[in-house]
């Protein structure tokens, strides 16, 4: 086999299990990439190499064996670093974590090991989760591998970098207002963030939990829903999460028909804003699905022009609270701890020690949205928002089956340029914040190179809670035909490191 | 009257209580939190045994590590449930729970999950007995929410002289209590108890704590913290609007919580009549010196940021769950208590000095053992009851158990003890001098039932006082008396009364 690292997960995991490659030349190959470019890439903040060389033999030895395999079984992946890893370094990108080393794995690192899918290391990402350039990370920005000069978006820039730098074929991100989708979009890859409740948060380290929702990364449209359908379902230790059966999303892939299909376009989300490349691209993204046979209709979204404003008041609120735990008395970094200093002393030179600038104005506007004589007119107004942008999901899809937008107004802006800006970095989450105050789920897949700086462009496809298949149905649809129509996956042309 | 250091708007003198309770009417709320004796903790599976090595009983989600989610413990839930519905309140259809921000040590995730503005339970009622003048008058406590939440971890400050977290060289923080399930029941204020609110409040108290235990659901230890009391108090002229409360801690038996109540009537009066202001404040109560003094000022209130919980969702208990916990109560305290009444043929005061006591349950059990119920009674509510008093304990946490008395009352009826040696044995078991067999061999406690012992003390009495001796032989028996309290006397107590009686009787040759 060629290059073991351009392949998708699907075809790496029928060559492991056909014999045709091991499992651990596969890792190695993928270990020796990340050697290779990570130092230029910067995706990877640890890399696990024994433990995923481990994991590689059992896979093997499992092939030897003729034990039934899993569907991805041996297929390498990067975890975000918010997801809890027993042993292994887990900082959420933060300073104040650094050297912590869970006691306990994640649900999602339970479900990936169950799946013998394996771990490669843990991924860079803004601090907490904060940002959309993965620029706010404490141990230094990742770059994207279309452009090493640019940002690879955020918060997950270090697993969408790891899979369009083909350090490793699947990775797991954690969206709470666009943190898988706008990542995908800038790189050229796959994301989904699937139904709020449809992966367990379980080890996830806490941003704003009602918004919080891990899931999967890809190359491709087929491996986001193997890796999918790998993560989800109920989870008694998640109280949130849905108990009920997870949509057949692989099956939705391998469909890919958009036949019959209505396809609401969300008025509210193009125009005035939007990067003329990002449009066009958009524009015919959806003659190419009405082509396919879908019906394309205009939808608006009236009250989506406050989600914003909601979304940045119900986050830092629940972070704030999130956050407190990070005190400095039980693990990570303890600062000012001189013998001298009181408790709260302690606490507080450890939090000024610990936290970047966007996490203290993050859990600064919380404090105060919560607070008493403010809450009201803050944090209850931004949940009657919330129930407005729910209700404007549902009249929609009353009328079509999923809405598509672009996932992000531009594509990848130059790493520093929105960093002393909050608000222009606010803004580029403009498309991706309602699905999460809506809890519904959302993809974004690539669809084509802006003409003006040649750099890739995302489609969000958004379906109601509970249908995630019916993204993979007509995401797959399109990556089909776009496929068809560049030859190759958009990934194909990045360029070499 | 007592004095106190002139700190912080302490008074130096209090007025006596007739003085203080004249000019004003008191207004009481009373807020009682209560460990659940559910096996596993409210959010995580861990134990909840009390007494276990110092962070031995957690987990990643009881330590509150990053990424780790709370999961509603249902047991508690129905234990709450259960509670509300003994002290006739609604439950709610539909809560959720709140977290309650802010730094602590103690505190995992430096937030505790409570309930803020949606209680499981609400609007409820206990009506407690207390005694007048008058007789027993009936006073109807409203409660206002039983909410559930998670109790906090155990900091020991080291080093330092005060053992508090101020001046310590170091503190220890053990996370084992972390996550027990805790319920909050909060009364409305009760108004119009006039000079009886102490009596009032340790009887709703002592009335609530009866509740919890013929429920089942925690075992409701004042000494322990299993269950706790903090007291608000504040006064009012007659027919004024109601002053500034303070909010007492740390008042750990059924017997402080009087005492708390009765000191701040005390302290505001004085502050009051010396034309002072009351301060809203937190204020530990002392066991040793019956007061409390200041801890810190809400004068500004403490944010706690409230906001719905998002790691878990409503509480929204069934209908038919609801009714079938409806369906299975117990006996509730007072139902039993008329029960008993008729059962031990007591009246409704010697009951209430039963209740008062503690000592229902253990005169019950005492039956249930094979004593007979009227020696139950007088063992728990007289010399038992006397000796708790005296050290300031509450009857149950003596170390005295209805098998004791069993056995007790089995050796008196076997002759071998009577009721001033059974005294003795009672006083050895309590002093933790080991069994009652222990007690009796170790102390030498046993009637003296040798016939030639007993006749010889006999002879030598009736020797110092022939005079006696010829009364008795010209017929008039009713001096015998006397001549049996010296045998009495002589042999320590040891001695069956009646049968020294019966012997000198048979000496003297007189029949009765």
């Amino acid at each position: 086999m060629n290059d073991l690292t351009r392949q998708t997960a699907a075809v790496l995991a029928n060559a492991i299990a056909s014999r045709e490659v091991s499992a651990v030349e596969v890792t190695q190959a993928h270990l020796d990439r990340i050697a290779a470019v990570d130092t230029k890439v910067h995706a990877f903040l640890h890399v696990t190499a024994d433990s995923a060389l481990e994991q590689a033999r059992a896979v093997d030895a499992k092939v030897a064996a003729g034990t039934s395999l899993s569907a991805l079984a041996g297929v390498p992946l990067g975890l975000k670093d918010v997801l809890a890893m027993k042993g292994e370094p887990t900082t959420a990108g933060s300073r104040i974590l650094e050297g912590w080393r869970p006691p306990y794995d994640s649900t999602v690192v339970s479900r990936l090991r169950a799946a013998d899918i394996v771990i490669l290391g843990k991924t860079n990402m803004d601090e907490f989760a904060m940002g959309s350039s993965t620029e706010h990370s404490a141990y230094g920005p990742t770059h994207n591998p279309w452009d090493l000069d640019r940002i690879p978006g955020g918060s997950g820039g270090g697993s969408a970098a790891a899979l369009a730098a083909f350090e490793a074929p699947l990775a797991i991100g954690t969206d709470t207002g666009g943190s898988i989708r706008q990542p995908a979009s800038v790189t050229g890859t796959v994301g989904v963030k699937p139904t709020y409740g449809g992966v367990s948060r379980y080890g996830q380290i806490a941003l704003a939990s009602s918004l919080d929702q891990p899931g999967p990364c890809a190359r491709s449209v087929l491996d986001t829903a193997l890796l999918h359908a790998a993560i989800a379902g109920h989870d008694p230790r998640d109280s949130t999460s849905i108990n009920a059966p997870v949509p057949d999303v692989v099956a939705a892939a391998r469909k890919a028909d958009v036949r019959g299909m209505r396809i609401g376009v969300v008025t509210e989300l193009m125009g005035d804003g939007y990067q003329a490349g990002v449009s066009q691209r958009y524009s015919e993204a959806l003659e190419i699905l009405r082509e396919l046979g879908a019906e394309i209709v205009e939808v608006s979204c009236p009250h989506f022009e406050y989600a914003l404003g909601a979304y940045y008041l119900i986050l830092p609120s629940e972070a704030s609270s999130n956050l407190a735990r990070f005190d400095g008395m039980r693990y990570g970094l303890r600062a000012g701890d001189d013998g001298k200093n009181s408790v709260e002393q302690v606490m507080a030179i450890t939090r000024e020690a610990g936290f970047g600038p966007e996490v203290k104005r993050r859990i600064m506007l919380g404090t105060y949205a919560l607070s008493s004589g403010y809450y009201d007119a803050y944090y209850g107004q931004a949940q009657k928002v919330r129930t407005l942008i729910t209700r404007d999901f549902n009249a929609a899809f009353e009328k079509v089956d999923v809405l598509v937008s672009p996932t992000a107004p531009t594509t990848a802006f130059k790493l520093g340029e929105k960093l002393d800006d909050p608000i222009a970095m606010y803004l580029n989450d403009v498309a991706t914040i309602p699905v999460n105050l809506a809890g519904i789920g959302a993809m974004s897949l690539p669809i084509g190179l802006a003409p003006e700086d040649g750099l890739p462009v995302g489609m969000q496809i958004m379906a109601p809670a509970m249908a995630d298949d019916r993204l993979y149905l007509a995401g797959g649809a399109l990556e089909a035909a776009l496929t068809d129509k560049w030859g190759h996956l958009l990934i194909e042309e990045a360029p070499a490191l | 009257m007592s004095t106190q250091n002139m700190t912080n708007g302490e008074v130096d003198v209090y007025l006596d209580y007739d003085e203080a309770i004249s000019g004003y009417d008191p207004v009481i709320g009373l807020e009682t939190h209560v460990e659940l004796g559910t096996e596993s903790k409210m959010w995580c599976g861990c134990s909840t045994n009390f007494g276990a090595d110092a962070n031995t009983q957690v987990c990643p989600v009881c330590l509150g590590l990053p990424g780790s989610m709370p999961v509603v413990n249902r047991a508690a839930v129905e234990s709450t449930i259960r509670i509300g519905l003994a002290l006739n309140c609604t439950i709610a259809e539909w809560c959720r729970f709140a977290r309650k921000n802010y730094f602590y040590p103690d505190m995992p995730k430096d937030y505790q999950i409570s309930q803020y503005d949606e209680p499981l339970c609400f609007d409820g009622y206990l009506d407690v007995t207390v005694e007048t003048d008058d007789g027993p008058q009936v006073v109807r406590v409203e409660i206002e929410r039983v909410h559930m939440e998670e109790d906090t971890g155990k900091l020991t400050h080291a080093g330092g002289s005060t053992g508090r977290i101020h001046g310590a060289d170091y503190s220890l923080v053990d996370y084992n209590r972390a996550g027990i399930p805790l319920i909050e029941i909060v009364t409305k204020p009760v108004t119009g108890t006039g000079r009886l609110a102490p009596e009032v409040a340790r009887a709703y108290v002592t009335e609530l704590r009866n509740v919890i235990l013929a429920l089942g659901v925690s075992d409701a230890r004042m000494e322990q913290g299993s269950m706790r009391c903090d007291v608000n108090l504040s006064l009012a002229k007659p027919g004024a609007e109601w002053g500034t409360r303070s909010e007492t801690k740390n008042v750990n038996s059924l017997r402080s919580v009087e005492r708390a109540v009765r000191s701040e009537i005390e302290r505001q009066a004085s502050v009051l009549n010396n034309g002072g202001r009351v301060i809203q404040e937190t204020r530990h109560f002392h066991e040793d010196t019956g007061r409390s003094t200041s801890g810190r000022s809400k004068e500004q209130a403490e944010d706690y940021r409230y906001f719905p919980e998002p790691d878990l969702v409503p509480v929204a208990p069934s209908r038919e769950w609801v009714d079938e916990l409806r369906a299975t109560m117990p006996e509730m305290p007072a139902v039993k208590r008329a029960r008993l009444q008729a059962e031990w043929n007591i009246n409704e005061f010697e009951l209430q000095s039963l209740a008062n006591a503690g000592a229902i349950e253990l005169v019950e059990a005492t039956i249930a053992a094979g004593v007979d119920a009227a020696a139950a009674r007088k063992w728990w509510t007289g010399e038992l009851l006397r000796v708790a008093n005296e050290s300031g304990v509450e009857l149950d946490s003596l170390s005295v158990t209805p098998a004791d008395i069993k056995q007790v009352e089995q050796l008196i009826a076997a002759g071998s003890l009577n009721d001033k040696l059974a005294r003795q044995v009672f006083d050895g078991l309590i002093n933790g001098e080991g069994t009652v067999d222990d007690v009796v061999t170790k102390r030498g406690l046993a009637v003296v039932s040798d016939d030639g012992a007993l006749l010889a003390a006999i002879d030598e009495a009736l020797a110092a006082s022939p005079d006696v001796a010829e009364k008795i032989t010209s017929g008039k028996i009713q001096a015998a008396g006397a001549i049996v309290g010296a045998v009495m006397k002589a042999t320590k107590g040891q001695a069956d009364a009646a049968k020294v009686r019966m012997l000198l009787l048979e000496r003297l040759g007189v029949s009765e």
